[in-house]
């Protein structure tokens, strides 16, 4: 491994923020209280100050009052007291969710427990760049419906979904909607005054935050069933003793993210998508090319295999991940791809580069021409696509 | 990294793999796997044939590390060996001579180690040696078309009820497929059962029918 990497799996986990870590410290080191009510020792009034001025900050990033936002330990903890909260609370209304096939696996896999205890779940196509229709969510919606959880962003592929058109479905059709925006929070605004959306997920450390913390937007007046008993914290929603710390790194992270680098950050991305559709022959970018996350790249190289290509990349310092069976611990192909109609080769030679706050321009060169390099090497060994390189 | 899932033989023959090509005019060839279903491996060999020893080898990979290492050692493990000791070389073997592999990692190994086989086998089918020009049989197919694997799956045609009916006459095989004729992987299927059948010495045609709606 080199000395300094080259780090684009930013959407798997993003390196924290020296200045998060700076503000945090205090609340490790020096103010260790719990938040307690306001009648109590000095530092445990601080302590709930400093958890309270974290929940504006961040709710205050979506338009939201601090009152309708939670602090979870993480996105997955978010999205299974969103789905199983509601599902629960309102099993006596109806006994039907919707996802999207390409969810992440906390709402997937929920989805998938909560139709093991009897509920229905409709798991929703989607096409070739992974988008919803919207028409086919309309029809889905059945008098049993309680709640759609379709995601903002897509964690591989990207993919922006039209939150704002679901949302009104929903609202029109009386259903609530959760989203996933753990990896859109911070990156793509979202404005609840703006889009009727009832619940959202999101995380601290996919925007060089802490990891350990993720939160839930809950809108005022939403049915929820507390997860996990215990006291009384986070409205009654949300047992355990608060993590201060890493609330106050959730909020200077979000404090840093801004416009600009967001910015930034999209012309890497796409000058990487540019370089390696220039530099490297039969590629196929995965996912739409307009509306998509601004961090996200994923590419297959046809006849070669990802595992290979991300073991040579790291070989030169520079971490990504793949949609390949042989990377995963289940050795399963990528279901977001195989779910935008992809076969298994497709998701055999996708690579996914996410970028973040570290990336920068001598790096995008870098990795393209140590990519173009490694598919060269690759597809010289390869059985397949000889006869297209003649 | 102590912790690393490869030793660093792996990665040594995953970065510099050998007797990485093809041959041209090879006495024996195999193909296993397929791109639809993972990893894949093509392996092609010359044989003296009076002392029946391997004189060359070569190996293409479409896979994996393990995948790709595992090609390398065996190539270099069977280079110089008769067929009949090559034939003897283990997954076991290969993977003790690169220091171990991850167990999960062991279909994508054992690919290659399919691979020299087969191409043994499919040297011995062409000059009707061992198995004393053993007879095409049912059984034989069925022992065949369990090399051949069903792309959506991933497990053999056998295995996962893809082969329908299968029919052995005087060297004519008629073998069908439960699969549309225009699904997306019918002509790969019928192309690697072709491949599996037609080099046998007793076999004349092989007719692949498809037979899903």
């Amino acid at each position: 491994m080199k000395d300094e990497i080259i780090y684009l799996d930013n959407a798997a986990s993003s390196k924290m923020d020296e200045e998060v870590f700076e503000a945090m410290k205090p609340y490790m080191l020096d103010n260790f209280a719990v938040a307690t009510s306001d009648f109590a020792y000095s530092m445990g009034v601080e302590a709930k100050e400093a958890l309270n001025d974290a929940r504006e900050k961040i709710a205050g990033e979506i338009g939201a009052s601090p009152d309708e936002f939670i602090f979870t330990s993480c996105a997955t903890e978010s999205s299974n007291l969103a789905l199983k909260g509601v599902a629960e609370k309102l099993s006596d209304d109806g006994d039907h969710i919707i996802v999207s096939d390409i969810e992440d696996f906390p709402v997937l896999n929920t989805a998938k427990s909560l139709e093991k205890k009897g509920f229905d779940v409709t798991y929703l196509d989607v096409d070739g760049e992974g988008f919803v229709d919207l028409d086919m969510l309309e029809d889905s919606i059945s008098e049993d419906t309680v709640l759609v959880s379709i995601q903002h962003g897509n964690q591989e592929i990207g993919t922006l979904q039209d939150i704002e058109k679901i949302a009104e479905i929903c609202e029109k059709n009386d259903v609530l909607y959760h989203t996933d925006a753990t990896h859109t929070f911070g990156r793509v605004p979202i404005d609840v005054n703006e889009i009727p959306v009832d619940l959202i997920t999101v995380s601290a450390h996919t925007i060089h935050g802490p990891r350990g913390i993720g939160g839930l937007y809950i809108r005022e007046g939403t049915p929820l069933k507390k997860q996990m008993d215990g006291g009384f914290q986070e409205n009654d929603l949300r047992a355990g003793v608060e993590n201060i710390p890493g609330a106050v790194g959730f909020a200077k992270a979000v404090e840093l993210i801004d416009e600009e680098e967001n910015e930034r950050i999209k012309g890497l991305r796409d000058n990487l998508i540019e370089g390696l559709i220039d530099e490297v022959h039969d590629v196929m970018l995965n996912g739409p090319k307009e509306r998509r996350t601004p961090q996200n790249a994923n590419i297959t190289f046809h006849y070669v295999e990802g595992e290979s290509i991300t073991l040579h990349l790291d070989m030169r310092g520079i971490a990504v991940s793949t949609g390949s069976a042989c990377f995963s611990k289940s050795l399963e192909a990528s279901h977001v791809i195989m779910g935008i109609g992809g076969d298994h080769e497709r998701a055999h030679g996708s690579v996914r580069f996410t970028f973040g706050r570290f990336n920068t321009e001598d790096q995008v060169e870098e990795v393209v021409e140590a990519t173009s390099d490694i598919i060269q090497k690759l597809r010289d060994i390869s059985p397949l696509g000889k006869e297209k390189e003649e | 990294m102590e912790n690393a899932p490869y030793t660093e033989k792996v990665i040594e023959y995953f970065q510099n793999p050998k007797n990485v090509g093809e041959i041209e005019d090879p006495d024996g060839y195999a193909k296993e796997g397929s791109p639809a279903c993972g990893d894949m491996v093509s392996l092609f060999i010359k044989v003296d044939d009076d002392t029946h020893e391997i004189t060359d080898i070569k190996f293409k990979s479409y896979g994996c590390a393990s995948n790709i290492a595992t090609g390398s050692i065996i190539t270099e493990m069977a280079k110089g060996k008769t067929i009949e000791e090559a034939k003897n070389i283990t997954w076991q073997q290969a993977a003790e001579e690169l220091g171990g592999l991850p167990d999960m990692k062991t279909h994508c190994s054992v690919l290659a180690v399919d691979a020299l086989r087969e191409a043994i086998r499919n040297y011995e089918e062409r000059h009707g040696i061992g198995g004393e020009k053993r007879e095409t049989t049912l059984e034989v197919v069925r022992k065949r078309l369990r090399h051949v694997m069903n792309p959506m799956t991933g497990l053999d045609v056998i295995k996962t009820n893809l082969i329908s009916d299968i029919e052995v006459e005087d060297g004519k095989i008629t073998i069908e497929v439960d699969l549309e004729e225009d699904h997306q992987f019918a002509s790969a299927v019928k192309e690697d059962i072709k491949e599996k059948l037609e080099p046998r010495w007793d076999v004349k045609e092989v007719n692949v029918i498809f037979v899903g709606d």
